[in-house]
């Protein structure tokens, strides 16, 4: 019961992103941080696994079946990724398109429990009271939080967040990712998030996987990856690793030079 | 206690949804209150009373005002409201596909071509349709506007089906088809020109009962189509990425949404000629009020072009008594003031 890449190809044109990609099984109500320096492929990963794009080899599979040969509709049942880029510019309500993310695209009226459950989640982020705006009127972090309520309210098995905190403040940003870390262990999901701040994605992820240009170079506990050379040579930075009173761990960069 | 605060937010979007459906019920009597004072008004001005009496017992009333009414000027008012709502409706789907609310169902080169395949029956007497008659140049830019969207089809194959693709090859295929009809109106003789011209200007003068049938056909078979997919294309309107995480085919779903443009875009210029601005701002109008679900975009869309154009076609009888303008002229002047006060008086809050 778990997510495998095995083999995982792909380019853009003549641009290679991926050369045979191969990653430990993801399991059930396990949150794992993908890290790594820009431009490196974690999106592309992303879609790759949500079946937004096909790779040249390979396969992601989720419980020994292969995503891509999934009929679109089933495929975004099980699967939810939420993008990097969580601005919308459409003319619709708050609730409205948490609504729409929860029925999908069938017709017909929304049942009372699809209402309630739309309404649940916005009060899980604490965004109630935005439910009649438009989103084109929110900020960069009330849409992204919107974002993460469409994300929720799909109740996907697995649940893949791009940058999920990127336009959130400090508060907000603990907040959700304490939020999907209880989620991911509630609902028994797996859980993917692709996370810059290091720092905080120790925190809250039961596991590291870093890639590169090399494709998946330290995968494992997030301390063992942080402790690991690669890390700082990938970033092409140098890393130092701080422990806390309370335990928690914070990373120092510093430019190697 | 405030009230206002312990309203679930579940109850307050029921409620948005009611005061919608309300909205589109409203658009659409005063859509049919249109319709009768375009019938109405001519050479000869009819009370609404008298028009409502010819069109529902033709019998009771004079013969003259049930010919009139039936024979004359229904057909005119009727076609004005169709074609009002087919270009309203290809609007609001082409500014969805598009992610582009400047878009209109015309910017992929459909009204040029269209003025091209015109051009070259009025000038060349060359023609598609074999029997020659009043379908003789409808049916020419019929072909020339949809062929812009196969060759539109040809070029997704290998460039993918992305908004740049269709853009880029929109202009390309509005920058040809503009040339050739330089080049056609540059050989062709005074008299041609002035045909061709005319015809380009737009006019409704040229409706019958036969192309209302077909009109009210094509919408008949495409409405319940697009209504299946109202909510892929609400999805849609969040973004690519947004949608496909929903599972919505968005490839397949551009093209789908981009042969009923063309049909639609192809069929009303191909009659009436190309009637430009109803299609942008009839979306326009139904986005302020009722924002992006198309379960009331759509409607309210075609309910705004329609009265638009209903107006339009009121307003060019009664400028001059006697003379009837080209309703293409019509139609931006008095829809610009009007959009703008719409535009400039309604807030922002409203816009749901």
């Amino acid at each position: 019961m778990s997510l495998a890449i095995k083999g995982l190809r792909f380019a853009y044109g003549t641009n290679v992103v991926f050369d045979r990609l191969d990653a430990a099984p993801f399991n059930r109500g396990e949150m794992t941080a993908l890290v790594g320096p820009n431009g490196v492929g974690k999106s592309s990963l992303f879609r790759m696994i949500a079946g937004h794009l096909k790779p040249l080899g390979g396969a992601v599979s989720l419980d020994g079946v292969n995503i891509s040969t999934l009929p679109d509709r089933q495929r975004a049942e099980r699967v939810f990724l939420l993008s990097q880029h969580t601005a919308m510019r459409a003319a619709l309500a708050v609730f409205d398109v948490v609504l729409l993310a929860k029925r999908g695209w069938q017709g017909g009226k929304a049942s009372d429990s699809d209402v309630r459950q739309v309404e649940e989640t916005l009060d899980l982020l604490g965004i109630e009271h935005l439910s009649d705006r438009l989103i084109t009127e929110l900020s960069g972090g009330q849409q992204q939080l919107v974002a993460l309520c469409q994300a929720l309210v799909r109740d996907p098995q697995v649940l893949l967040l791009d940058e999920p905190t990127s336009a959130l403040d400090l508060r907000r940003q603990l907040e959700v990712l304490s939020l999907v870390q209880k989620i991911t262990i509630e609902r028994k999901i797996i859980t993917i998030a692709a996370l810059h701040d290091l720092s905080l994605a120790c925190r809250f992820a039961d596991r590291f996987m870093l890639i590169s240009r090399d494709g998946v170079v330290a995968d494992g506990h997030p301390e063992q990856v942080l402790r690991n050379d690669m890390t700082g040579r990938a970033y092409g930075v140098r890393i130092e690793i701080e422990r806390n009173a309370k335990g928690n761990l914070f990373v120092h960069a510093e430019l190697a030079s | 206690m405030d009230q206002t605060v312990t309203v679930r937010a579940g109850d307050r979007y029921r409620q948005r949804m009611m005061r919608k459906t309300l909205f589109v019920t409203g658009a659409f009597v005063l859509l049919a209150v249109a319709i009768c004072v375009d019938v109405g008004v001519g050479p000869g001005f009819f009370t609404p009373i008298q028009v409502l009496t010819a069109l529902f017992s033709p019998g009771s009333v004079e013969p003259k005002l049930a010919i009139i009414v039936w024979d004359v000027r229904l057909p005119v008012a009727v076609m004005a409201v169709l074609i009002g709502a087919m270009l309203g409706v290809a609007g609001a789907q082409m500014q969805t596909i598009l992610h582009n609310p400047l878009a209109d169902p015309f910017t992929l080169g459909v009204s040029s071509a269209a003025s091209f395949g015109a051009a070259l029956a009025i000038a060349l007497g060359i023609g598609l349709w074999p029997a020659g008659g009043t379908f003789f140049i409808a049916f020419n830019a019929f072909v020339f506007a949809l062929g812009t969207s196969l060759v539109l089809f040809m070029f997704t194959r290998m460039r993918g089906v992305t908004v740049e693709t269709f853009v880029l090859v929109g202009i390309a295929l509005f920058f040809t088809f503009n040339a050739l009809l330089a080049f056609i109106q540059y050989q062709s003789s005074e008299a041609q020109l002035q045909q061709i011209i005319f015809w380009m200007m737009g006019s409704l003068a040229r409706a019958s009962w036969t192309k209302i049938a077909i009109c009210a056909g094509l919408l008949l078979l495409l409405v319940p189509l697009c209504w299946a997919r109202n909510s892929m294309m609400t999805a849609l309107a969040m973004g690519d990425d947004r949608a496909a995480s929903l599972g919505v085919p968005v490839q397949r779903l551009r093209l789908e949404m981009l042969a009923s443009i063309s049909l639609l875009a192809a069929t009303a210029t191909a009659f009436v000629g190309t009637i430009g601005f109803v299609g942008l701002v009839g979306p326009h109008i139904a986005r302020m009020f009722v924002g992006e679900d198309q379960r009331y975009f759509i409607p309210v869309s075609a309910a705004a072009g329609a009265a638009i154009l209903s107006v339009a076609s009121t307003l060019s009888k009664a400028i001059t008594p006697g003379v009837i303008y080209p309703i293409g002229i019509i139609t931006a002047l008095v829809g610009v003031p009007f959009f703008l006060s719409l535009v400039l008086s309604i807030r922002r809050e409203t816009w749901r």
